[in-house]
């Protein structure tokens, strides 16, 4: 596998139909790392990382104008296909989603089975074990494999959601406040996750909640709102640690430190 | 609204006066309601099991109100006469249901246990060389008339009704398509009003436009499947758009998200996942064409033998046998039997048989109904959302 290539984004504007949601974003996010983005509701933060598997587009009237290159390749070229570059970006959702129909089993090859692709058994079993194990969830589940995905706890269905995510083996995971549905002991068990998948993965994590950010990530990126109409801005970016004890700009640090939102 | 300092404050706890009753207590008052009723029908000479019913219910009503009232204070007192208000409803809706599985079982099921020449005959032969009052014959070619015809509207009807509901809930979301589902959205409202029978004159005007001059006299079994489909189209269309639209979109991204491309998306996760509701209101559908009577009149007409063939002459069905059964009313009997000329067959002659046959036609419909309702049922059981551990 060749070296992986930051994500550049440039000059990225993102509209709800006329509405203009979030505004001339200029970042570049690293690879193999974990990259937090915060501020507070309706920023535009949550716009903006589904955006980055063109996620963004599912909603009637929603477009995006700018570049977001991955690997050297500008997803909004026209000539790139959505699907293909949601197989590359991978995306865990804020409420765990597992198919209700679907077996833990066939949840975690939903990626294989839903798109029709032929695997052998013996790889299918494999593949299963990885992402399960990678999931953290292997050990809670190898024994009920064939019951439903539904039947599992509220993080238990995160994580088979976040195995299910990379059992697609993609290059980037977009999180969406995985854990904000989820008590403290899965929360952890989902921030252990997320250390151990960045060995692998760009991850990008949206969150609401502060101590995560300087738990888990590496590098934080702060959105703000100037009011009610106007469009969602990336303030500043910045290594975490660098953020939360001395940030550049005061938007920030009134944030961080609790003075308003 | 009266203001209370603190020192006012009204307490929680219940009035002294009040207390509740055992929930027998009810039907004290209905035996006391029921008595007087009849005792003032007896008065005024006009004493009948159902006035008795309707009478005493409706002096139960005060009776039992009046005596909560003076027993229970008056919040319960509301309580009791909302409760038999609800039981009263509840039952006047169940009467004809009850009362109409009860009298179609009932005479239906005589005539096909002891159908001559052999029980269950009746499901088994048809009506070709019966005539006048001979207690013999049987369904077996509206049956097969019947089902073919539904079978065939359901060919015609669930793939266009399923793929509009598709397009109204996956595809018509912005721009010209937005418009155009509105127009189908309203198209389908107006076509599910459409009387049956003029449903049946577009299936026999459609047909008729296309046949040579001097053949229009020509009637086929798809001529009927055609007009049904046109009273089915909408309901199947109703039916699986609410059901996709229960579909949470949350489910959806998740698999964009896999990257599945859309339509997989719709065949693998949407239908799937409201597999179980798209049966049951497609069975529904089903179930309110099996029944239609006037736009096979018109269509399809009657034959006393069975059409296998959906393209070429009459077929019968049971809807339109139950019709021209009892339009024959009761039949002459000469003698005990009847012969029939051509192949001198004899029968014993009944002057009911015309009026049972059609009641054992009703029963056939009826259980070919409930067996689909069953299957639905089974489907929707074994393929509904697993929540269980």
């Amino acid at each position: 596998m060749a070296a992986p290539q930051p994500i550049n984004v440039e000059d990225l504007n993102i509209y709800y139909g006329d509405f203009r949601a979030v505004a001339d974003v200029d970042v570049q996010i690293l690879p193999r790392s974990v990259t937090a983005l915060i501020g507070p509701s309706g920023c535009g933060k949550s716009t903006f990382l589904r955006t980055l598997n063109r996620m963004h587009e599912v909603i009637p009237g929603a477009y995006a104008q700018g570049t977001v290159e991955i690997n050297g390749e500008d997803i909004y070229d026209p000539r790139v296909d959505p699907v293909n570059v949601r197989r590359r970006v991978g995306m865990v959702f804020q409420k765990a989603n597992p198919f209700p129909t679907m077996s833990i089993r066939d949840n975690v090859l939903a990626g294989v089975k839903l798109n029709n692709r032929r695997m052998a058994k013996s790889a299918q079993e494999e593949l299963l074990e990885r992402s399960l194990k990678g999931a953290n969830l292997w050990n809670e589940v190898k024994d009920r494999l064939d019951k439903p995905g539904m039947g599992l706890s509220g993080g238990q269905q995160q994580r088979l959601c976040i195995a299910r995510t990379i059992a697609v083996r993609p290059e980037v995971v977009l999180m969406d406040e995985p854990c904000s549905a989820l008590d403290p002991i899965s929360t952890l068990a989902i921030e252990d996750l997320i250390h151990e998948l960045k060995q692998e993965y760009t991850i990008v994590i949206v969150t609401h909640n502060m101590q995560q950010a300087s738990r888990v990530s590496d590098r934080t990126g702060f959105f703000n709102i100037a009011g009610t109409g106007e469009p969602g801005r990336l303030i500043e970016i910045d290594d975490t640690e660098q953020m939360f004890t001395n940030p550049g700009n005061t938007q920030t640090e009134d944030y961080i430190s609790g003075r308003f939102g | 609204m009266s203001t209370t300092t603190p020192s006012e404050q009204q307490t929680m706890m219940r009035p002294a006066d009040e207390r509740r009753l055992p929930w027998y207590h009810l039907i004290y008052t209905g035996i006391a309601g029921l008595v007087l009723a009849t005792a003032i029908l007896a008065v005024f000479d006009a004493l009948s099991i159902a006035s008795a019913i309707l009478l005493g219910f409706v002096l139960h009503l005060t009776i039992g109100y009046l005596y909560s009232r003076f027993r229970e204070g008056r919040r319960w007192a509301m309580d009791r006469l909302m409760t038999l208000i609800v039981i009263g409803a509840f039952a006047i809706a169940m009467f004809p249901l009850l009362s109409l599985l009860w009298e179609v079982i009932s005479r239906g099921l005589m005539r096909v246990v002891q159908a001559s020449p052999t029980p269950f005959a009746f499901w088994t032969t048809d009506m070709s060389g019966i005539i006048g009052g001979a207690d013999a014959g049987g369904v077996l070619h509206a049956t097969i008339g019947t089902l073919l015809i539904t079978l065939w509207a359901s060919i015609i009807s669930i793939p266009i009704g399923l793929f509009t509901a598709i397009f109204l809930v996956e595809y018509a979301d912005q721009g010209w398509r937005r418009v155009l589902g509105k127009g189908v959205t309203f198209l389908v409202d107006v076509m599910t009003g459409i009387p049956s029978i003029v449903a049946g004159l577009f299936g026999l005007a459609l047909f008729i436009a296309f046949l040579p001059e001097g053949e229009q006299g020509v009637r086929m079994g798809i001529m009927g499947s055609v007009a049904l489909s046109l009273l089915m189209i909408p309901t199947v269309v109703r039916s699986s758009e609410e059901m996709l639209r229960l579909v949470p979109m949350d489910l959806r991204e998740a698999s964009y998200a896999l990257g599945v491309p859309k339509w997989l998306t719709i065949v693998r996760v949407v239908l799937r996942t409201s597999v179980a509701g798209l049966t049951t209101g497609i069975t529904l559908a089903i179930a309110r064409v099996i029944g239609e009577t006037a736009p096979l009149l018109l269509t399809v007409g009657m034959v006393t033998s069975i059409n296998w063939n959906m393209f070429d002459g009459r077929m019968a069905t049971l809807p339109t046998f139950i019709h021209q059964q009892y339009l024959n009313g009761n039949a002459t009997c000469m003698n005990d039997t009847v012969t029939n000329p051509v192949n001198q067959e004899v029968y014993a002659c009944t002057v009911t048989t015309n009026i049972d046959r059609a009641w054992a036609a009703a029963l056939t419909l009826i259980i070919i109904v409930m067996v689909l309702n069953i299957i639905a049922r089974l489907v929707s059981y074994y393929f509904s959302p697993k929540i269980s551990r």
